[in-house]
């Protein structure tokens, strides 16, 4: 197994390397560093002079990928490509465009992301998968219609209005918690109760499709059939049976993302107000920071090969006839 | 099931008392803060910079403006805007002197002014705000100035260092921050234009330049010792005075003197935070102020929120005696002579987002607030005779309503370099007053801005010198004096104005071809495709198709730098409250295409640039009137835009928010605000009672659901078993 993590760690360099190609591709082809500058210093009595002033001090004023005029491997290394992808390899961010150390911010943002992302994450897991057992329960009759139905419904309504309405109904009528806003500690949980019952209560419809169609294919199993002839109770053929044999894809949708959850929401943390580093990218994105979109996309995809890697050893834990190699 | 069923019943009728108790539930700020005089306000962008020779923007300034002293302040309630020593003993009167170095008399001609000499002197005994990096030790070493990696392990923030200290300003200080203007790591926004009129900072940036180069050869983060190099523009006298000179005549620097660019700053500071490791951990000036203000930055968490706290070390100050007519009426003088600052601590909460916002407003979370247009009909009311006033809702909350014509305008040019627009010939201008007829900024701001501005005769806003109100102020090109109001000319105006510039029913006279303009806009949105779509009907009124090229931000920039874009909209916002720094975006050297100067529509009317550099350089009075008079009616005859409108802002004041009066000029205005906080508590109380029943309901609905489910799951339970069931 170790020679198999080893080797998909590998694999990982040139898909990074081919992110940061991307990105630098995709960025600079709609912004110039002159463009970046300008957006820095402001726009007023913005001189051509500051404008190389800046990009000079920020390591713009190179080539993008290939420096013609630079002798030997300079031609290669002394390009903004290898002076701003490179670090990111040994997970050296840098400095934003503001000069705020990106590291720093990443580690003081984590924190409010992760204690959003990971309780909508676990507990919509647990309601997910218990509305979709109860939905596979009551397969075929008018309470699984019903259901699909309130599902299909909750599916098609935007986030945004979960949110808007939510924070409407909640806070603005109820009084019950605060609109916005973000402290540290316990005080967190007034905080955090409405963005997460939202974050919930958004994924509701989608996941409880997703699981009852899992179950349902497992019930449909000859294991599943030899149980009930057993005289097993029905509760007990799905929650023993059922649900432990359709942990394999539950798996593949779960483990994945449980790395990446610290990249954080990014309309929900803009709209309560929650400090995290969904909010940071997206600030990033609309004030043209490349190092701060640099940095996040590359963690972003990090972050997304280890959530694969995680799922393949998931797999042996949960089913004994896999075998990495 | 039963028995699950009665517990989630009572969990519910649990929580009723509580929710009867005092306390709000939905307080977004800590217990500790309740009843105190802290004022709560908001930010909606993560502020870039904190270093006054860097930031510019108002929402950096919002911050800054209460930390660093400039030498000089507006009043605050005086109108129009008049400038006051701050820390500075008196305003400064300039010295001229020729190429001899012969001293002039004041009202000597512009063109003799070699030089202008402006000699600050400020108060003794300011105090800088207690920071570690004035912090000595028994030997008088300072301190924190030489730290190794260990001991800066275990700093993270300001802090974490056991010692502060504090020392006197002197004049030492405001020189350096002029040359920290021209420093090489810095990019300050107004180093390009100041190198234009301080003697000697352009070779000074070069200079400084160089030694940086030198000094960042073996290490990347060395300190640049600027006390080390002299600048011949500025010079310390003596402890309490300086001097800066000037290239020419340039009375528009005193405003500049009121400015955080011209702030002081300590070299301790600069030294301080130039030590290796302090950036890695965040640790700058550009996010820590150093300064002798009134408030000292005591939480910076740009994500989040800023807290501001009284700087223990603050000498106070008197609340103005004097202001304007209606201030005492309004009782904005009844703090008149009582020390400030007021509140002892200002907490701005981010807040990305109107809807939070505008909901913590109305349950009395934040003091003040804006109106959005969203939020517009919950607001305000216009009345048949277009006055504003309150909703019922709102006036029940004892809340105020404060109007204020911003000294902004927003417009929409013509790019005078163009074929089809532009030109000063007779044609090009016909055509461009047709258009500016037929755009009906009236209309404009009574859809897109729910009444809230006026529409402009001119480049110069109310509020600044050389605005002239009523008939006398009229553009008579695009409008009559009707009734005592300005009326818009006909569409036929517009309509035969057009068929003189060649363009009879909207085709081209010679070739028969439809009149085609293209309109370059960096919105998007909904909200700009409604207003694009309405800009369009407005041509169509006089048969002109209007092409909407809608591109990105960057592109367009790019489009109006080098000069291709037809027709854009654009907008300026004071700098100062002179006529100049409105009048200079129609200056033919300050062209935005080529010279990367502020006048977009690439205007150059050798008349009006004449006008402009006499004008630039005289005292408000009845000549310079004149003058201004001249030059706007060469600009409304040429019409190089469509004048737009000046925005109009309402600002809404809780009852327990006093002293709050707008002042677009003042950076500095959170001195003057004070706070009933126990109003504000009561009223918090008594709006933010939690609701319970409806939880309640919601509980009963769900255990209601949950019935059918039994009844099947119990039939299903005792249903007997059939052959195949799947």
């Amino acid at each position: 197994m170790i020679a198999y993590l080893l080797r998909r760690m590998l694999y990982a360099i040139p898909i990074l390397l081919g992110v940061n190609v991307f990105i630098f591709i995709l960025f600079f082809a709609v912004n110039s560093p002159d463009n970046m500058a300008r957006i820095q210093l402001g726009m007023k009595h913005v001189t051509p002079d500051a404008v190389a002033k800046w990009k000079h001090e920020h390591g713009y004023d190179r080539p993008l990928f290939f420096n013609g005029p630079a002798p030997g491997a300079g031609k290669f290394t002394e390009t903004v490509f290898f002076h701003k992808a490179v670090p990111m390899f040994a997970f050296q961010f840098g400095a934003a465009d503001d000069g705020r150390d990106i590291g720093q911010d990443i580690k003081t943002r984590m924190w409010p992301s992760l204690v959003l992302a990971v309780p909508v994450f676990l507990i919509g897991l647990l309601v997910n998968i218990t509305f979709a057992l109860i939905l596979a329960f009551f397969r075929a009759t008018y309470i699984d219609f019903g259901g699909v139905v309130l599902c299909v419904a909750m599916m098609s309504i935007s986030g945004m209005f979960y949110i808007i309405g939510g924070q409407f109904l909640v806070s603005k009528l109820l009084h019950l918690v605060p609109i916005s806003g973000y402290q540290g500690g316990w005080d967190a949980f007034k905080f955090l109760v409405l963005p997460v019952a939202i974050g919930v209560i958004g994924g509701v419809g989608s996941g409880t499709r997703w699981y009852r169609t899992i179950f349902l294919e497992e019930i449909g199993k000859d294991y599943v059939r030899t149980a009930r002839a057993k005289g097993l109770a029905e509760r007990v053929v799905l929650f023993r049976h059922v649900l432990r044999n359709a942990l394999i894809p539950i798996l593949t949708g779960a483990v994945v993302v449980i790395p990446t959850l610290f990249m954080g929401s990014l309309i929900a943390e803009s709209f309560f107000g929650i400090p995290g580093l969904g909010s940071y990218t997206i600030d990033a994105i609309r004030s043209q920071d490349f190092a701060i979109v640099h940095a996040m996309v590359f963690l972003g995809s990090a972050l997304y090969i280890l959530g694969l890697l995680l799922t393949d050893v998931a797999y042996t834990l949960v089913d004994p006839r896999i075998r990495l190699a | 099931m039963i028995r699950l069923m009665r517990i989630l019943a009572i969990v519910p009728v649990l929580w009723l008392p509580a929710g009867c108790g005092k306390t709000p539930w939905n307080d977004p700020y800590p217990e500790a803060e309740r009843g105190q005089n802290i004022l709560y306000s908001v930010f909606s962008e993560r502020p870039k910079h904190l270093d006054p020779a860097q930031s510019y923007a108002s929402n950096e300034v919002t911050f800054i403006g209460q930390i660093y002293e400039p030498p000089l302040q507006y009043n605050y309630l005086k109108r129009p805007y008049t400038l006051e020593p701050l820390t500075a003993r008196e305003l400064p009167q300039p010295r001229f002197y020729d190429k001899q170095g012969k001293q002039l008399p004041q009202d000597a001609a512009p063109a003799q002014v070699a030089m202008s000499e402006y000699e600050i002197s400020i108060r003794p005994g300011i105090l800088y705000q207690p920071h570690p990096a004035f912090a000595r030790d028994a030997q008088g070493r300072l301190r924190y100035h030489d730290l190794n990696a260990a001991e800066l392990d275990k700093i993270n923030t300001l802090s974490d260092f056991k010692f502060t200290g504090t020392r006197e300003l002197t004049a030492d200080d405001y020189v350096y921050e002029i040359k920290r203007l021209a420093h090489p790591r810095l990019n300050s926004p107004i180093f390009g234009l100041m190198a234009d009129y301080i003697i000697g900072l352009k070779e000074y940036g070069t200079l400084l330049s160089k030694q940086d180069k030198l000094l960042r050869q073996n290490n990347a983060a060395a300190y640049l010792d600027l006390n080390r190099y002299p600048l011949a523009g500025a010079e310390v006298v003596d402890r309490y005075t300086y001097r800066v000179k000037l290239k020419g005549k340039y009375p528009q620097f005193v405003y500049w003197l009121a400015m955080p660019f011209f702030a002081p700053v300590p070299w301790e500071a600069d030294r301080f935070y130039a030590q290796p490791g302090m950036q890695a951990k965040n640790l700058l000036l550009d996010w820590y102020p150093v300064g002798t203000g009134p408030y000292l930055l005591s939480r910076n968490d740009p994500n989040k929120q800023m807290v501001l706290v009284k700087n223990p070390n603050f000498r106070g100050e008197r609340y103005p005696a004097e202001g304007e007519a209606d201030d005492r009426a309004q009782g904005l003088l009844a703090d008149a002579g009582k020390t400030m600052p007021f509140v002892d601590k200002a907490v701005y909460s981010l807040e990305k987002e109107d809807i939070p916002y505008w909901n913590k407003f109305l349950q009395g979370y934040y003091d003040a607030s804006g109106i959005s247009s969203d939020t517009f009909d919950q607001a305000v009311k216009v009345g048949a005779q277009g006055e504003a006033a309150l909703t019922p809702d709102l006036q029940q909350k004892d809340i105020r309503l404060v109007t204020t014509v911003a000294t902004t305008i927003s417009y929409m040019g013509f790019n005078m370099q163009d074929p089809v627009v532009g030109g000063l010939s007779e044609r090009a201008r016909k055509l461009r007053r047709a258009i500016s007829i037929a755009v009906d900024y009236e209309e404009f701001i009574s859809i897109f801005r729910n009444g809230r501005g006026i529409a402009a005769q001119g480049p110069i806003p109310p509020g600044i010198f050389g605005y002239v109100e009523g008939a006398a102020g009229l553009n008579h090109y695009v409008y009559d004096w009707v009734n005592h109001h300005a009326q818009r000319k006909p569409i036929n105006e517009a309509k035969r104005l057009l068929a003189e510039a060649g363009y009879p029913n909207g085709r081209d006279a010679q070739s028969g071809k439809p009149l085609l303009l293209h309109f370059d806009t960096a919105a998007t949105g909904p909200d700009a495709k409604s207003r694009l779509e309405w800009l369009s009907k407005q041509l169509q009124k006089i048969d002109i198709q209007l092409v909407i090229r809608a591109t990105d931000y960057n592109r367009f920039q790019d489009k109006m730098l080098k000069g291709d874009a037809q027709l854009f909209e654009w907008g300026w916002n004071a700098d100062y409250p002179d006529p100049e720094n409105f009048l200079f975006l129609l200056y033919g050297p300050n062209k935005k295409a080529g010279l990367n100067g502020e006048n977009a529509a690439n205007y150059d009317n050798p008349e009006f640039n004449r006008l402009f550099e006499q004008m630039k350089n005289m005292d408000n009075g009845p000549a310079r009137q004149q003058v201004i008079d001249a030059m706007l009616a060469v600009a409304r005859r040429d019409a190089p835009w469509v004048w737009g409108y000046v925005p109009q802002s309402y600002a809404l004041y809780h009852s327990w928010y006093f002293n709050a009066k707008p002042n677009l000029m003042a950076n500095n205005g959170l001195k003057y605000l004070r706070v009933d906080s126990k109003l504000r508590e009561q009223k918090r109380t008594q709006w933010n009672q939690p609701r319970l029943w409806p939880l309640l309901l919601i509980g009963l609905v769900l255990l209601l659901a949950l019935a059918p489910a039994w009844w099947v799951w119990r039939k299903k339970l005792y249903a007997p078993a059939r052959g195949a069931e799947s």
